[in-house]
């Protein structure tokens, strides 16, 4: 039987080799934290400043019972946040600019920010 | 309860005109209803389930838990797509003669319901937990009458669920013979959108961090939040202002899937018996 293209030992390492480089950015130093609380449906800080062309993590704690979601087209971000729980979301390395994000279950209340400078 | 009825609105509108689209494509097909009624059942206890259990999932795998199960509901959802359009390209032929012969869509049957039922409950299960979610926190947390919040929820499920069906409905207008080809692009169109959220959610979950820039960014143009850019969003897959790599993931898919589908035609096209037909 022929030896099929990806049974050959090259070609597995190769392959090998593409998935460490695409999962090898994910293997970096701890990023710089940023923290912020959600409390009566707010963010607090509703601001953030942060570093240009830097890969950042938002530790968001949300304090409200109820849950929220975190999410923002321009950071293309979106992710739930238990109420009590806390979450990490990895964004960047990004340009200077502002960044809005908001929560999408109270988004009368629950806004904010991230500049970039 | 405007507020409400609008988020629930959002999330409903997506897997309605998901529903609504696969709805068009199986039209016709033995026993269709009860197969995509099975799905979006499967998804809603799923999402139940899922709601219930958002705290553990959350803390799965370092807190990328969420990210996780996306993938694996993207994932699935793009591979029956995936697999449906390519049957259908390859069975084509016959479907639309069977389409000519008798005036409705589908007779020869299609192969590939339990597949498109699947990607149905994915749908309803990712938008479902999510709505699930939301709902239970306001019931629990607000100040507002509970009757009040579930009636904006009503409304907006019902008009979530309207939409899907006049996009289900608009589809039946079109001619049986073309139906096949209407509804396949939608549905590669569909799989894109998937193949794109699925760049989003290994962006997020840091698994990819390459091309997190955005390709363009058209939010003054057609801001995501407005009703045509959820319209576009829920059939084409529009977003704002995409990041390169959501829009590398959603043309590789769709000439991946396209290029499938064209090559499978090729190979198992087999003669046809046409019967003659006035046009």
């Amino acid at each position: 039987m022929a030896t099929l293209w990806f049974q050959s030992k090259s070609m597995s390492r190769l392959l090998a080799l593409v998935f460490a480089a695409f999962l090898g950015a994910s293997a970096h130093a701890a990023d710089t934290e940023f923290a912020m609380v959600i409390k009566s449906h707010q963010f607090v800080p509703a601001e953030i400043k942060v570093p240009a062309n830097q890969r950042i993590k938002l530790n968001v704690h949300n304090q409200d019972s109820t849950p929220e979601e975190f999410e923002s087209h321009s950071l293309k971000r979106e992710k739930l946040i238990p109420g009590g729980a806390k979450a990490l979301i990895s964004i960047g390395p990004l340009k200077p600019g502002r960044y809005e994000f908001f929560g999408e279950f109270n988004q009368a209340t629950a806004k904010g920010v991230v500049v970039v400078e | 309860m405007f507020g409400t009825g609008l988020i629930v609105f959002r999330e409903t509108l997506e897997a309605a005109l998901f529903v609504g689209i696969i709805a068009a494509a199986t039209r016709g097909v033995l026993n269709r209803s009860s197969w995509l009624a099975l799905g979006i059942g499967v998804g809603a206890v799923g999402s139940l389930l899922m709601a219930a259990a958002i705290e553990p999932i959350s803390n799965w795998a370092d807190g990328i838990g969420q990210e996780l199960v996306t993938m694996g509901i993207l994932s699935i959802a793009l591979a029956m797509l995936a697999w449906h359009c390519i049957w259908v390209s390859a069975h084509a032929k016959e479907m639309v003669a069977d389409a000519k012969r008798i005036g409705t869509a589908v007779a020869s049957g299609n192969g590939t319901l339990w597949a498109v039922a699947l990607a149905v409950a994915m749908t309803v299960l990712r938008e479902g937990a999510e709505t699930v979610l939301f709902v239970a926190g306001l019931v629990s947390g607000s100040q507002e009458a509970t009757g009040t919040l579930v009636a904006g929820g009503c409304i907006g499920l019902v008009l979530g669920a309207v939409i899907g069906w006049l996009i289900y409905a608009g589809l039946g207008k079109v001619k049986p013979h073309r139906l096949f080809a209407v509804t396949n692009l939608l549905i590669l169109m569909l799989a894109g959108k998937l193949a794109s959220q699925l760049a989003k959610t290994l962006s997020q979950a840091d698994w990819v961090t390459w091309l997190g820039d955005s390709a363009w960014d058209m939010s003054s143009l057609l801001p995501d939040q407005s009703l045509p850019a959820m319209l576009l969003h829920g059939v084409i897959g529009y977003e704002a202002s995409p990041s390169q790599l959501q829009l590398v993931f959603y043309v590789v898919a769709i000439l991946l899937i396209g290029l499938s589908a064209r090559a499978m035609r090729l190979r198992l096209q087999q003669p046809v018996l046409l019967t003659p037909q006035p046009s």
